[in-house]
């Protein structure tokens, strides 16, 4: 590392920076304030990421720069509306950190079902000790503890879903967040705590307000299932283009609790995604999805474990990334199974689509298995269009275009087709659809 | 993983959870030697083993140069096991010589290594049948044999000290080329110390028929090998070398670390085999590289059974167009073991191929790791890369990784990778069973049915000294 780099340990994000936030945040628990603390402490001394470490393997470390930014503030009248109507039976609208808007039933109709829907701030005043419990509470293994570190220490607000004992909430809730202004740096979250057999549906949305600004977004969201709990999560990440992101996911499945995850790829300039799922009981599942649009110059790098603590738990996960131009994916993936997890079903699987010539995609589907009863399989494969489906097409009078585009959605198809609400699997394909127009 | 700070000596060894004597292969022979480097290694170490060999002074100058990037290098620990802490450099013997000249008649060959080989298992008349032996006793070659016919074909096959002092001309230009001395620690601490192995020329369209063979042994306490080989396949020819490895076992540990490279100049055909047994206390660090050129074929057919740890993953560049490379690879870790293998694969050129067939079985609480690349630069087209990781699990706390990295570029290529784990299936088990035969023979048996595909590849007596060896570690670790 050069010299030079050492007094960008913190960018940005300096001592005087979090006391500001800190600030901002005082009339929250004591508990908390002093994690964040600790969390600072952590992010200003870790070291930026070398080109020796495994977890940052193919990336570019150039890029990851924190400098510039500032901990965007919000101004409430530059604020418009979410941009799917229909959607918005319960929605929370977060703009640079802050609650903007939610719909007006959003408390209400989450009331009738018995949910609470709220502010992570409210919550934390509210219900402290749900939220102390779950709360950022598992490890960063991915590699990103140095960012991991600056998203506890300058998390300010975000989604709080409860979902008590045997409540099934049948609509979905959606959190949008907005990144707002030039060199704004956002810390989004989201917190769902799904209780016995209970079973709930959250999007997340993630948006720059202007399309042509850099920010940086380091955000995360804790997934706990409770037994025979059912989450089923989804987020659509579409920054701005000069964007830096960092997404940090943790998932707890406990006994015969199913967690499905997808999360949709388009924006930012860099994107770094690390999912950390853990399986803790038997009957635990885990459904890791992943769909990657990669464009011009754009980098994503995705980072996933899955962990299998107790027997007969499963987990499947499906990576799948469609790259033009430039483009460059990273997958690094890790299915670990302890010993004594025996009867573990574990599945992972990454397929790149390589639809220019200029694209670089790299896997590194990785296994570490330490019990003999089990059923691991990984694979990845990196491949073009097959020329003989395109013919087809073509040979019916289809252009070349739409041919192409007919494949990629038949290639995406069978990660969307996972999602069970209609109007969230159409929103999704909308964004593959705008986002492979550009 | 625990790191083994001790090895277990004698009868200790006899492991309770698999049952297995461990002290069936045993074999520890007093033998003395006239040329002894001591042990701990800096420039004076060098400059001696050099000086002993008679070498050119461009050689010494090599060798002083990764010395430096020996030293200079830090540990892999950052992705590699901390196993590799417990090597101690200083307690290393890094070159012994009984001073002999290669020996070109079985009977020029002193009693007392003849008695070692016959110990080893490497019958008399074996050589009749075998092109011939380049049998390495401890760094220097004590035997070596080219039978008439190999040299009228202008075959060059000897060992790397005679290599570089007689045919320069030839191995000069290629030495070093194919795995550069600062490729990685372990390569650079061959480049400096190395002694014995193979430097062999094919001279074009020869085609030899009978496999070339090399016994490598070492046998003497806390003494290293650090063997040397180079094949060159001029145009147009085909040449199989054959590596086998044992060794007794010690109360400290040993440390073998080789270098192999492999040239096939265009339309060339090269295939290596290696039967790796050393004894649970050897660090087997090994680099192995191959370069193929256009229409060339390099495959390495690795086989890993013995050493506490073996990190070795086989390569190939494939630099010229139409090139091939595969890996097949077999792993066995018992007890105590780590087998961390696997394969590199690197395309450089247009229409290259490339296939790794990797299969591992862990018994007791061994460790098998599959560690792989698969690359494909900008620009290329018609790549293809086919890879297969399987791993059985024989007991309920033994252990696999795999940890595949491929990287594609462009959309003019294909690749494709597969793992997968498992146990032998009760039903087959209680099949064979129900057709008398004992657990532990069925196990073996379906130990070796995994294998099969594989082990049918290798050459015959290869592969009816694998199963022996397979069934010898399979014994007692079911019931």
């Amino acid at each position: 590392m050069s010299v030079s780099a050492s007094p960008s340990l913190t960018g940005s994000f300096t001592a005087e920076a979090f006391a500001a936030h800190l600030g901002r945040v005082k009339h929250l628990p004591a508990w908390w304030l002093d994690r964040k603390r600790a969390a600072f402490e952590r992010f200003a001394s870790l070291p930026m990421p070398k080109r020796t470490d495994e977890g940052w393997r193919f990336s570019n470390l150039s890029t990851l720069t924190l400098d510039g930014f500032e901990v965007g503030r919000f101004a409430p009248t530059e604020l418009s509306v979410s941009p799917f109507s229909g959607l918005a039976a319960a929605s929370l609208t977060f703009v640079n950190n802050t609650l903007a808007t939610r719909t007006a039933s959003a408390a209400e109709i989450a009331a009738q079902h018995g949910i609470t829907f709220d502010t992570l701030q409210n919550a934390l005043l509210k219900q402290g000790d749900l939220v102390k419990a779950h709360l950022l509470a598992q490890p960063s293994k991915l590699g990103s503890d140095k960012f991991a570190a600056l998203h506890e220490a300058f998390l300010e607000d975000g989604a709080f879903i409860h979902v008590p004992k045997g409540i099934d909430a049948k609509l979905p809730i959606s959190v949008f967040h907005y990144a707002s202004g030039p060199n704004a740096a956002v810390f989004p979250h989201t917190l769902v705590v799904a209780e016995e057999n209970s079973r709930i549906t959250v999007a997340d949305f993630f948006r720059s307000k202007e399309t042509n600004q850099p920010h940086l977004a380091c955000g995360g969201n804790d997934l706990y299932a409770g037994h025979g709990a059912q989450v089923t999560y989804l987020a659509m990440q579409d920054w701005s283009r000069q964007t830096l992101s960092f997404q940090f996911n943790a998932t707890v499945a406990r006994r015969d609790a199913k967690v499905l995850s997808l999360n949709l790829h388009a924006g930012a300039r860099q994107a770094r995604h690390e999912s950390f799922s853990q399986l803790q009981a038997p009957g635990a599942h885990s459904e890791m999805l992943a769909l990657t649009v990669a464009h011009g110059t754009q980098e994503f790098d995705q980072r996933t474990l899955q962990i299998h603590q107790a027997p007969n738990t499963s987990s499947n996960l499906l990576y799948k990334n469609a790259l033009l131009d430039e483009a460059k994916t990273i997958f690094s993936g890790l299915i670990v199974v302890d010993p004594d997890a025996q009867k573990t079903d574990a599945y992972q699987s990454n397929r790149n689509l390589m639809l220019s010539d200029e694209a670089e995609a790299n896997s590194l589907p990785g296994l570490e298995i330490q019990a003999n009863d089990v059923r691991c399989t990984h694979g990845a494969t990196s491949a073009r269009i097959d020329a003989e489906q395109e013919f087809y097409l073509k040979a019916r009078g289809i252009k070349p275009t739409q041919a192409q585009e007919l494949l990629v959605f038949g290639f995406f198809e069978e990660v969307l087709g996972k999602i069970e609400n209609q109007e969230l699997h159409d929103i999704l394909t909308d964004i593959i659809r705008v986002k492979f127009k550009q | 993983m625990k790191p083994i700070t001790e090895i277990e000596t004698g009868a200790s060894t006899e492991n309770p959870v698999v049952g297995i004597d461990q002290t069936a292969g045993n074999f520890s022979y007093k033998v003395d030697y006239a040329f002894d480097a001591g042990t701990g290694l800096n420039e004076d170490t060098v400059r001696y083993i050099s000086s002993v060999k008679k070498e050119a002074p461009w050689i010494l100058e090599f060798r002083l140069n990764a010395l430096k990037k020996f030293q200079s290098m830090p540990m892999p620990t950052h992705w590699a096991t901390k196993d590799l802490e417990n090597i101690n450099f200083d307690k290393i013997r890094y070159y012994l010589s009984q001073g002999q000249k290669p020996k070109r008649t079985w009977d020029e060959v002193p009693d007392d290594i003849k008695k070692t080989f016959e110990r080893l298992g490497i019958p008399e008349q074996e050589r009749k049948f075998l092109a011939g032996v380049e049998a390495q006793f401890d760094s220097e070659a004590a035997y070596s044999n080219i039978k008439e016919i190999v040299a009228k074909q202008g075959v060059i096959f000897v060992n790397s000290t005679e290599g570089l002092r007689e045919h320069p001309e030839i191995f000069k230009k290629f030495f070093g080329k194919v795995i550069p001395t600062g490729d990685n620690k372990f390569s650079a601490l061959n480049s400096a110390v190395f002694s014995g192995g193979s430097f062999i020329y094919v001279p074009p369209g020869v085609k030899v028929a009978q496999p070339l063979q090399a016994y490598f042994r070492i046998n003497a306490e806390n003494f290293g090998q650090f063997e040397r080989t180079l094949i060159i396949a001029d145009e147009g020819s085909e040449v199989v070398y054959m590596e086998g490895c044992t060794a007794p076992k010690f109360t400290t540990s040993t440390l073998h670390s080789a270098v192999v490279e492999l040239v096939a100049l265009k339309g060339a055909k090269i295939q290596y085999i290696t039967v790796q047994n050393w004894a649970n206390n050897v660090f087997n660090l090994v680099t192995k590289r191959g370069v193929a050129h256009e229409d060339a074929e390099i495959k390495w057919i690795d086989c890993n059974i013995g050493s506490r740890l073996t990190m070795k993953y086989p390569g190939v560049v494939l630099k010229g167009e139409r090139a091939r490379g595969e890996v097949l690879s077999i792993a066995l870790a018992n007890d105590g073991q780590h087998q961390d293998t696997g394969a590199k694969m690197i395309h450089a050129a247009n229409n290259t191929t490339s296939n790794i067939i990797a299969k591992s079985i862990s018994v007791g609480q061994g460790r098998s790791t599959y560690r792989g690349v698969v690359h494909i630069p900008k620009h290329l087209k018609g790549c293809k890369n086919n890879t297969e990781c399987d791993a059985l699990l024989i007991n309920t706390n033994s252990r696999t990784d795999t940890y595949p990295a491929i990287s594609v570029r462009g959309d003019q290529n294909a690749t494709q990778h597969e793992a997968s784990v498992s146990k032998v299936s009760e039903d087959m088990i209680f099949y064979m069973q129900s057709r008398g035969l004992t657990e532990a023979q069925a196990m073996s048996l379906a130990v070796n049915g995994f294998i099969n595909d594989l082990a049918r590849q290798f050459p015959m007596e290869y592969s009816v000294e694998l199963k022996r060896l397979i069934d010898l570690e399979m014994e007692g670790s079911v019931g």
